[in-house]
């Protein structure tokens, strides 16, 4: 599956038509499932390779440490469950039965904070990318868009590690375009759009967000740089840094909780390398609550509107 | 089995005690019990029944695989990996000490012939599970044990585990609970107790033996049984002592999980244990 027809699919169904590609041309790849594959996606995989396909039912914690014994065997396990029940319910057998025992299984938690929509508060994570974050040697993957992810779920896949990946279930809004010449690169942040006042600096959902809270500063007149951060966990120090060296200050805009996710990845990157004025976007140390998502990011002010309202307060906070 | 190897296996098993309660007097402290309780079924396993492991090649595809679900008893496997060759004998005087490559919860990352993690309880038969379904999968013929303890069993993942097994019908998968009815605070039975044990297993699903776990004849039987039953995994239950083999741990129940050694305790264990060698 390339870029072009990714961009125009569901996120959950990219995920579930590029592992069918793969499946058929790796015998070592195997999708489990914890009673989530409907809303995954992956339910229809099992069709068609029925000896590879799991379902272990509501036990993610089983799902964790089944899939680190086929990765010990030398099988390739994605398991497939809602955010907050791939990280918060399993973060010890992440920790050790996965991670710390240097076994390489791709965990996906599909419908990350205002995501998860009607399914309110109890299924909305706001902590997943924060508990990962702190497990030493997991990568955080959280597509920008539907044609990015498919190319990335290549690189992913050949990555010598577990990875996180926080994915939404619908149909994207195209955020990342791949540059004549210029590879995608799973460990590099991209440029979306230059700027010289503020930098952008966001996540998932928040790009798309980001992007228009540029264009409302463009119009008084204040030039924003919009970076899209897909890999949380390593971060792209590099683009980062250089980006607020010509700011001079930065918003973060993530949809996950402001302590220990994106906001947190910057703020710590940034006081160690070059201190820096910030305002974070997102849930506000927390829970998030049942409503449509455009409802929520209102009621969690998180929208192009109060990106822009955090821009022109941290550009006061600017020497 | 016949009487010679009866024999053979019981004398492994005390040179396997000496090792554990040397290994744990060099460091000073340790999990004592635990690791002296499942001495047989360790031993039975790996000098009798895994079939293709290979102490020059740890990672041999194919091979029978053992997880040691109740991970800190990592000093019963340390003592047989090095008794077998997997790596020097010296290195367990190296146990818990700065840059270990054997440190007392086991770990597959640093030592040769580990096959799984574990240590955080109640995940290893998940992983045992999963590597049933691989050799399953691989159709290599592979048998996966796994060592669970009582004390674990009140995770609940591993009842997560077990009814995924039956589920999938792993009928290479030979499980073992370590059952000698004490865990760190108190006994089993004053907490959360597990009886009746092999009743939940069969209600899982499980062919279940209950058997005397220091009889190393009744160990190889019940895993002959194991192997013939057909269509579900076996879990089979050890009726063992927690420190067995060593008159200082036997005499402290409950005291016994951890134990701190001086060089003069540690001298008479090994003294003790040596004597049983010789006897």
């Amino acid at each position: 599956m390339n870029f072009e027809q990714a961009s125009v699919l569901p996120m959950r169904q990219v995920a579930a038509d590029w592992l069918k590609e793969k499946m058929a041309e790796d015998d070592k790849v195997i999708a489990i499932n914890a009673d989530l594959g409907s809303a995954c996606g992956t339910l229809g995989l099992a069709k068609a390779f029925p000896d590879r396909v799991f379902n272990v039912g509501i036990a993610e914690a089983n799902m964790a440490g089944v899939a680190a014994g086929l990765a010990a065997y030398g099988y390739k396990p994605y398991i497939f469950t809602f955010a907050p029940f791939a990280t918060r319910r399993i973060a010890d057998q992440l920790a050790i039965s996965i991670s710390y025992a240097g076994l390489k299984v791709v965990i996906i938690g599909t419908d990350p904070g205002v995501s998860a929509q009607m399914n309110g508060g109890t299924h909305m994570g706001v902590e997943d990318t924060a508990i990962v974050r702190a497990i030493p040697g997991i990568m955080v993957f959280e597509p920008s868009d539907c044609g990015q992810y498919a190319v990335a779920l290549e690189q992913i896949d050949a990555y010598d590690g577990p990875v996180f990946i926080r994915q939404l279930r619908k149909i994207t809004p195209p955020v990342y375009k791949p540059v004549d010449g210029k590879e995608f690169n799973l460990l590099t942040a991209d440029l979306l759009k230059e700027g010289s006042d503020v930098s952008l600096i966001a996540s998932g959902v928040e790009i798309e967000q980001a992007m228009k809270a540029a264009d409302i500063l463009a119009a008084e007149g204040i030039s924003a740089e919009v970076i899209g951060v897909h890999t949380v966990k390593p971060l792209d120090k590099e683009t980062i840094i250089k980006s607020v060296r010509k700011t001079g200050c930065a918003v973060v805009c993530d949809n996950h909780n402001v302590i220990g996710g994106l906001c947190g990845a910057v703020a710590e990157t940034l006081a160690l390398n070059c201190p820096t004025p910030l305002e974070f976007i997102g849930f506000q140390d927390c829970f998030g609550a049942v409503g449509k998502m455009s409802d929520l990011m209102e009621r969690f002010e998180m929208k192009d509107k109060h990106i822009a309202g955090a821009a022109r307060k941290v550009l006061t906070r600017k020497n | 089995m016949d009487e010679a190897k009866i024999r053979e296996l019981n004398r492994k098993c005390q040179e396997i005690r000496y090792l554990i309660v040397d290994t744990i007097g060099t460091v000073g402290v340790g999990h004592v019990g635990g690791s002296l309780s499942p001495v047989e079924a360790v031993v039975t396993l790996y000098y009798h029944i895994m079939n293709n492991i290979d102490p020059s090649d740890p990672k041999k595809a194919g091979r029978d695989r053992f997880v040691l679900s109740k991970g800190h008893a990592g000093p019963v496997l340390y003592a047989v990996l090095a008794d077998k060759g997997y790596f020097d004998k010296e290195m367990l005087h190296t146990m818990n000490k700065p840059y270990t490559k054997l440190p007392s919860h086991a770990d597959m990352k640093l030592t040769p012939g580990v096959d799984m993690t574990a240590g955080s309880l109640g995940q290893g038969l998940s992983a045992a599970v999963g590597m049933a379904i691989g050799s399953k999968l691989a159709d290599d013929g592979a048998y996966i044990y796994a060592m669970v303890g009582d004390g674990e069993s009140q995770e609940g993942q591993i009842w997560e585990a077990a009814m995924f097994a039956a589920h999938e019908k792993l009928e290479r998968l030979i499980a073992f609970t370590d059952y000698n009815k004490e865990q760190l605070d108190g006994y089993v039975n004053e907490m959360s107790g597990l009886a009746p044990l092999a009743d939940k297993w069969r209600a899982f699903g499980w062919y279940v033996q209950e058997i005397d776990g220091h009889d190393v004849a009744a160990i190889d039987d019940a895993v002959l049984k194991a192997k013939a039953n057909k269509g579900c995994p076996s879990m089979i239950i050890l009726n063992t002592k927690k420190g067995k083999g060593y008159s200082r741990a036997e005499q402290t129940p409950i005291g016994n999980h951890s134990m701190t050694f001086t060089e003069e305790e540690h001298q008479a264990a090994i003294a003790e244990l040596k004597g049983g060698l010789e006897g």
